[in-house]
């Protein structure tokens, strides 16, 4: 793929109407959503992965490493997607993380009660943590739109209720009882070199590109961001659609978490406190507006990418992980920044 | 179109009875017709603020009518009680003669009302095709369709199809609306409004950000609008532009109407006396005159 050259040919700005060859205008469309802050993912992207892949090839540019950073990247980018969708109606959804432990432990409760490594203990795995997400993500739709919390709020409640649930259902301890099936298979599985978890994340970006970009549900998805009295005026139902949206979040953290499962098989009631940040960074790296109306599916798998090569990265220059954390807390201030910027610019016209 | 309701054949509206010199519409026909929209007695209060007290509007088929007043006067919010955006406390709404009511925009779009906004209602980081299509997007035909596939290239035609007939001057329709100026974006909510009115297209102030040249086109579709039977409603400050338009006008002032003139007799005295208050119509023995709700405000 040769992202960056593509993007340089795509003319910008009302004075594009020269040829515009083999492309419908849905993806011209979908095309021109992804632009902006899109570009400066894959920039960031190529120029972490030319800097490490330089610095220490034999490390880095290794199938082994690569992989990991792919499996991390795909765990972040399942969360994202669900956060691309939020963020452009202009919410927020911080309680990912916690939805997505708490589904975990549900989910390894059901397959412990059920026992067995059988086909049909890790499908009753996956429909319960697929359900307890969309249950936290209907609680925070409900939560913005009935109760009118705003997002972060509601959302802020319910990371709270999610990660100290998982904590009283576990008696602060993980889980085991993972069955080995589901780690072995979709934990370790994989299919042409490439880890199932990994094509999972890459089917779920194309179908939430698509939902996103050419079909009903996206388009209000959009409006609702841009301007929600513009869209209850149109006879869009405002209320019903963010609490589809919240849903589908919640839903897709259901997914991560039987994903997580499988990675770690375990609960790992301990960790991803700083999952909800990886995503809102995937996701506005990816050329997703924090204000709302303008979302990138693609743009927020790049992004997810992105928090996985730093950690990985930095790791092996030698430094301390820990100073991930705080590249992405100045990459997020940064392209929030350009965000507000681009903004302003474009409504000052 | 307006075919009276059987179940109110005869309307009490202002008697057109001897009102031929300043009748309520400048063709004789639609003088004794039932009128298209009627609001009477609408109350809207927003905690202490009295928004309407009382307010009413008479608008017959085919016609323009301007309704004017100061500042505050409540015209914006007459219009979003006719389309639904508010509810209103008391008062009654007929369309053709019928009682009705409007509890959602979707209610006044299936009774043929569209609505131009003050503040335009465009989704600034959709196309103009996507907010012309907006709540009646065209889908994909079979399964696809079923499934929430739009079919944009129908869309996108039909918009340019559309933008150009009106004459909104948009070079790109697959722009963002955020990057076109203000006269495009309100001929966009322009455009979006005459393309779906079949009955009613409520104006409030399309003119408010246009240049000479734009303003003239609107004043040009206005009468197009008018002339395919569609009764319209004008609400604007620029009091040549509704008197070059409007076939009557009728003043709001405080939440009430507070005078009817027929377009061919009102003069910017009369229109500016009526706004400010400082003309009452109470002594008027002309009919078209009366402010039909004085009896009602005591
Ligand atoms: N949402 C609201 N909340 C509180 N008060 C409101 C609201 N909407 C309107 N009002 C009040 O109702 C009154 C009438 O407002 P409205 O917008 O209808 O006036 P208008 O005639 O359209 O004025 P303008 O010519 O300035 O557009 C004003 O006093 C306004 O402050
Ligand atoms: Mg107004």
């Amino acid at each position: 793929m040769t992202p960056g050259t593509e993007v340089k040919s795509a003319p910008a700005g009302p004075g594009e109407d020269g040829p515009r060859p083999l492309r419908s205008a849905a993806l011209a469309a979908a095309w021109r959503n992804m632009k902006g802050t899109r570009s400066l993912a894959l920039v960031v992207l190529l120029v972490l992965l030319a800097v490490f892949g330089a610095a220490y090839p034999d490390n880095f540019l290794t199938a082994y490493n690569l992989r990991s950073v792919a499996i991390e990247a795909a765990s972040y980018c399942v969360l994202a997607i669900g956060m691309t969708f939020v963020m452009t109606t202009g919410g927020i959804d911080l309680s990912v993380g916690s939805v997505l432990i708490f589904s975990g432990v549900v989910g390894v409760k059901v397959m412990s009660a059920l026992g067995g490594e059988g086909p049909l203990t890790l499908f009753a795995g996956l429909v319960t943590t697929m359900a307890t997400g969309l249950a936290w993500g209907v609680l925070n739709g409900l939560l913005v739109t009935k109760a009118k919390l705003p997002p972060l709020i509601a959302t802020l409640a319910t990371l709270s209720a999610a990660g100290g649930g998982a904590l009283v259902l576990t008696n602060g301890l993980d889980l085991r009882g993972v069955p080995d099936s589901l780690v072995s298979g979709l934990g370790f599985g994989r299919f042409l070199g490439i880890p199932y978890t990994v094509w999972l994340a890459i089917g779920l970006t194309i179908a939430g590109a698509i939902v996103l970009g050419l079909t009903r549900f996206g388009t209000y998805t959009r409006t609702i961001g841009s301007n929600v009295e513009a869209a209850r005026r149109a006879g869009v139902a405002v209320d019903r659609h963010l609490i589809k949206v919240y849903a589908l979040c919640g839903l897709l953290a259901g997914i991560a978490a039987y994903v997580n499962l499988a990675r770690f098989s375990t609960t790992t009631v301990g960790g991803h406190t700083g999952d909800n940040l990886q995503a809102i960074v995937a996701t506005v790296l990816g050329g997703t507006s924090l204000f709302g109306g303008v979302g990138s599916v693609l743009g927020t798998a790049f992004g997810s990418l992105i928090p996985a090569v730093l950690s990985n990265g930095l790791v092996i220059i030698g430094l301390q992980p820990f100073w991930q954390q705080v590249a992405v807390g100045a990459v997020l201030a940064g392209v929030v920044y350009v965000d507000h910027v681009n903004r302003r610019r474009r409504t000052l016209r | 179109m307006s075919t009276p309701s059987p179940a109110d054949p005869a309307p009490t509206g202002p008697a057109p009875a001897g009102t031929a010199s300043v009748g309520p519409a400048p063709h004789g026909a639609t003088a004794l017709a039932t009128p298209v929209l009627e609001l009477s007695g609408i109350v809207k209060s927003y905690g202490q603020v009295q928004a309407l007290r009382g307010a009413a509007l008479t608008v017959y088929p085919g016609e323009v009518v301007a309704l004017v007043g100061d500042n505050g006067a409540g015209k914006s919010t007459t219009i979003k009680v006719i389309s639904g955006v508010i509810q209103p406390d008391a008062g009654e709404i007929r369309v053709d003669g019928r009682p009705v009511t409007i509890p959602d925009p979707i209610a006044a779009r299936r009774l043929g009302i569209e609505t131009v906004y003050q503040d335009l209602a465009l989704a600034p980081d959709l196309d103009p095709a996507e907010n012309l299509f907006l709540g009646r997007e065209i889908m994909r035909p079979g399964l696809l369709g079923k499934l929430g596939f739009l079919d944009r290239k129908a869309m996108r035609a039909k918009a340019d199809e559309a933008f150009g007939s009106l004459g909104v001057g948009i070079q790109d329709t697959a722009a963002q609306v955020v990057t076109m100026s203000g006269g495009q974006r309100q001929g966009i909510a322009v455009g979006r409004a005459v393309n779906w009115a079949d009955r009613v297209l409520l104006m409030d102030e399309p003119t408010a950000a246009l240049g000479v040249v734009q303003t003239e086109r609107v004043g040009q579709l206005i009468q197009r609008v008018r002339s395919s039977g569609v009764a319209v409603v004008l609400i604007s400050h620029n009091l040549p532009f509704v008197f070059e338009y409007a076939d009557r006008i009728e003043v709001l002032r405080l939440g009430q109407r507070v005078a009817r003139l027929s377009g061919a007799t009102a003069t910017s005295e009369n229109v500016l006396g009526a706004m400010t208050g400082a003309l009452t119509f109470e002594d008027a023995s002309d009919p078209a005159l009366t402010p039909a709700d004085s009896e009602e405000q005591s």
